[in-house]
């Protein structure tokens, strides 16, 4: 049985998902391979929240369903603990992912094409405890307790998703994703397609839930400020890498990747008396790389010197406090005067 | 709604009269608000289609239409192969109320007589003013089966010694009206069940092509290309013949279907392998497969349902060029032969234009496959509007 540090409910290691680029009329041959994800790694800690945070396209979303095994790692191992001991989400046969994702369960981002608008919101939320043989009877009470959990009325089992508001809907696919009562919850962009006003709604009721079941989250934004409200840690991707994992506060005050700094500083302060100037990134982004030489960043990177072009930098520790995590996958971590954000 | 709603309107300081229901969230929606949370898709596919009139009137020509052919030799006055000597050719009879005796409330026809023009040799029919033929309702005729079933011999109408032409006769003295109306079985059912046949192959092999994807799916896909490069008359034309001569009519009759059906699978399976692709990867799936529903369930409980009323509206649009197929078949000679009777093997005798300059009513049927095929149009146009309630 593969081992892992107590307290880690979620780890991560080099995780890959290459999309194979087919070409040919008739007999189809692999010419390339679009990097997704291209060796990520990192670990979760019971009952705390790790932000991932990244661009468009750079692969947080797979990040996601390869963890869940929606779709199929091209490398690595993820492993999980479940109740009956450690699993290895990358191996797993049917039988047992369909027996590991009681305890693991996704949120979707676009609450509208993740429920099914011709089922009742009682069969949707039910179709967990369905597949796993709960009666009828134990379905409909659980469903009741769920939608009140999240903070709907009990009543709305029989209604339709069209007639609720995205907010709404965000609530129902929370509950659903707990209905098997799941220790690893991961949030792909939840709110990210919510008015700013239910956003907060939305946060806080995720928030409420991990204090009361002590869940787990891996939470998946492009939003900075939501992110730094939510998690505990961040991981930066760029391009299919985590390009700078640390702690929160030390991720906004201190970053030590060029990627992160700019980063921080598109987002908007609500401060208007300060004089706001975000840097301009250089160039657009490049899409997932067919071939890996050098750093990723570097034809953006304002700093890019001649290793940069050369050689691909490691994720590596620059912590000197064993109890504080911070790496960055940067040449020029420790020369960099970069700024945060308070 | 949301608890933020509430939450801020608590806020607000202005004492705003309360309406008496205003906690109960249900009551102040109103009724029909109510209505829609809880309606499934076909509710709210009916709620719109019943907005679309043209389609609503479709429905309703098609749906007598098809009850006219069930019933059709109950409605016709005689056999459909039945010969009235010295009759042929008779131009239809027109149904009267009235004439300079007055009015009748009971309609009538006059009786025919025909002539001959010595200078032109041809027959003519003089209608015998003198004489009033009424006609009456539930007389008994020829037997026949109704459904199937129960032995009968009551038509609808029928005149006492003499006879009724509606549509007149044709060139052997058989009357077109009854025709018209046992034609439209074979024509109206060959195109429902070459539907339902290319329902059926669509389904399996689109749906098989979109869920597996790859080898598979470029192999089905390539085959559907081949198929439709085909031009589609001279393969009808070769398949046609190709069905054994010694063949009984309803055989022919099911090998014409199956001929038109295997032809016609094609659009639909493209159709279907489309939804399915779309689909397969529409988060509500990928959420079913993480809650653990088995793979034949979700193709059940969420594939078929997301796509069967796009699958609906556009087999209604495919019905009409099955009956043309059929039409154009018979009317070259290679789909249905007499004795069957279908619009096409009748508008077959309306090839040359001496027995249409004579006989222009032989055209008679071809107005029903007009009418038939744009009354489908218009219903197909109306569930396609329909088919989807929620605009994805």
């Amino acid at each position: 049985m593969p081992q892992m540090p107590e307290d880690t409910v979620l780890q991560v290691t080099n995780l890959k998902k290459y999309f194979p680029i087919e070409s040919g009329f008739l007999r189809r041959k692999v010419v390339g391979n679009v990097r997704a994800v291209d060796g990520v790694s990192f670990y979760i800690k019971k009952g705390r929240t790790l932000g991932l945070v990244g661009e468009s396209g750079c692969g947080k979303t797979t990040v996601a369903r390869t963890i869940l095994r929606a779709i199929d790692p091209t490398e690595g191992s993820i492993l999980f603990r479940t109740r009956d001991g450690i699993v290895d989400m990358a191996t797993l046969d049917n039988e047992g992912l369909k027996k590991a994702r009681t305890e693991i369960q996704m949120v979707f981002q676009d609450p509208y094409s993740s429920l099914n608008p011709r089922m009742p919101i009682m069969d949707i939320i039910a179709e967990p405890l369905r597949a796993h043989g709960y009666s009828r009877k134990d379905q409909e009470e659980r469903v009741k307790e769920l939608l009140e959990l999240v903070g709907l009325r009990a009543e709305y089992a029989r209604r339709y998703p069209h007639s609720f508001s995205g907010g709404q809907r965000q609530r129902i696919g929370i509950a659903r994703a707990l209905a098997l009562n799941p220790s690893v919850v991961v949030a792909d962009e939840p709110v990210s397609a919510l008015d700013v006003s239910v956003q907060a709604q939305v946060l806080n009721l995720l928030l409420d839930l991990q204090e009361q079941m002590g869940l787990t989250y891996l939470f998946i934004s492009h939003d900075l400020s939501v992110v730094r409200y939510l998690c505990d840690r961040v991981a930066v991707m760029y391009l299919g890498r985590i390009v700078e994992l640390a702690d929160v506060d030390i991720l906004y005050g201190q970053p030590r990747h060029p990627y992160t700094s700019t980063l921080l500083s598109s987002v908007p302060d609500a401060d208007p008396r300060s004089a706001w100037h975000a840097k301009a990134i250089k160039g657009e982004i490049t899409g997932p790389p067919r071939e890996v030489r050098g750093c990723a960043f570097a034809p953006r990177c304002p700093y890019a010197v001649g290793i940069c072009k050369s050689t691909a930098p490691e994720l590596r520790s620059i912590s000197t406090d064993e109890s504080v995590t911070h790496e960055v996958a940067c040449h020029l971590a420790e020369e960099l005067e970069l700024e945060g954000v308070s | 709604m949301d608890q933020g709603l509430s939450s801020q309107q608590a806020t607000q300081n202005v004492p705003l009269p309360k309406p008496p229901s205003a906690d109960d969230d249900s009551t102040a929606l109103g009724k029909t608000e109510e209505k829609v949370f809880y309606a499934t898709q076909w509710q709210l596919m009916w709620w719109k289609f019943r907005k679309h009139k043209v389609a609503m009137v479709s429905a309703v020509v098609i749906i007598f239409m098809y009850i006219c052919a069930i019933f059709a030799p109950f409605i016709a006055p005689y056999a459909p192969t039945e010969r009235h000597r010295g009759f042929l050719y008779v131009p239809p009879q027109k149904v009267r109320f009235w004439d300079e005796n007055g009015f009748s409330l009971r309609p009538f026809v006059y009786p025919i007589e025909q002539e001959i023009d010595i200078m032109t040799m041809q027959r003519k029919y003089i209608e015998d003013t003198s004489k009033r033929l009424p006609v009456k309702f539930f007389v008994r005729g020829s037997s026949y089966k109704l459904l199937g079933l129960f032995e009968c011999d009551i038509h609808l109408f029928g005149v006492e010694d003499g006879k009724v032409f509606l549509f007149g006769t044709d060139n052997m003295g058989r009357d077109l009206f009854t025709r018209v109306l046992y034609g439209a079985q074979i024509s109206m059912s060959i195109g429902l069940v070459g539907v339902f046949l290319s329902l059926l192959l669509g389904l399996v092999f689109g749906g098989i092509s979109g869920y597996y994807g790859g080898a598979v799916d470029n192999a089905i896909q390539r085959i559907i290309e081949v198929l439709r490069s085909f031009p589609t008359i001279p393969l009808w034309m070769a398949l046609g013949a190709a069905l054994p001569p010694e063949l009984s009519p309803v055989g022919v009759y099911m090998g014409i279907t199956i001929i038109l059906s295997l032809i016609g699978w094609t659009a639909l399976g493209r159709q279907v392998r489309g939804k399915v692709l779309a689909l397969k990867n529409e988060d509500f799936v990928i959420a079913a497969r993480l809650a653990g529903t088995s793979e034949p369930r979700i193709i059940m409980t969420h594939l078929i349902p997301s796509f069967m009323s796009h699958i609906i509206a556009s087999l209604t649009l495919s019905i009409p060029s099955m009956i043309l197929a059929e039409t154009s078949l018979s009317f070259l000679g290679i789909g249905l032969r007499p004795p069957v009777v279908s619009w096409g093997v009748m508008l077959q005798q309306a090839q040359n234009v001496n027995t249409l300059m004579m006989a222009p009513w032989l055209l008679i049927p071809g107005v029903f496959v007009v009418v038939y095929v744009l009354a489908f149009n218009f219903l197909g146009d109306g569930l396609r509007d329909a088919a989807d309630p929620y605009g994805v």
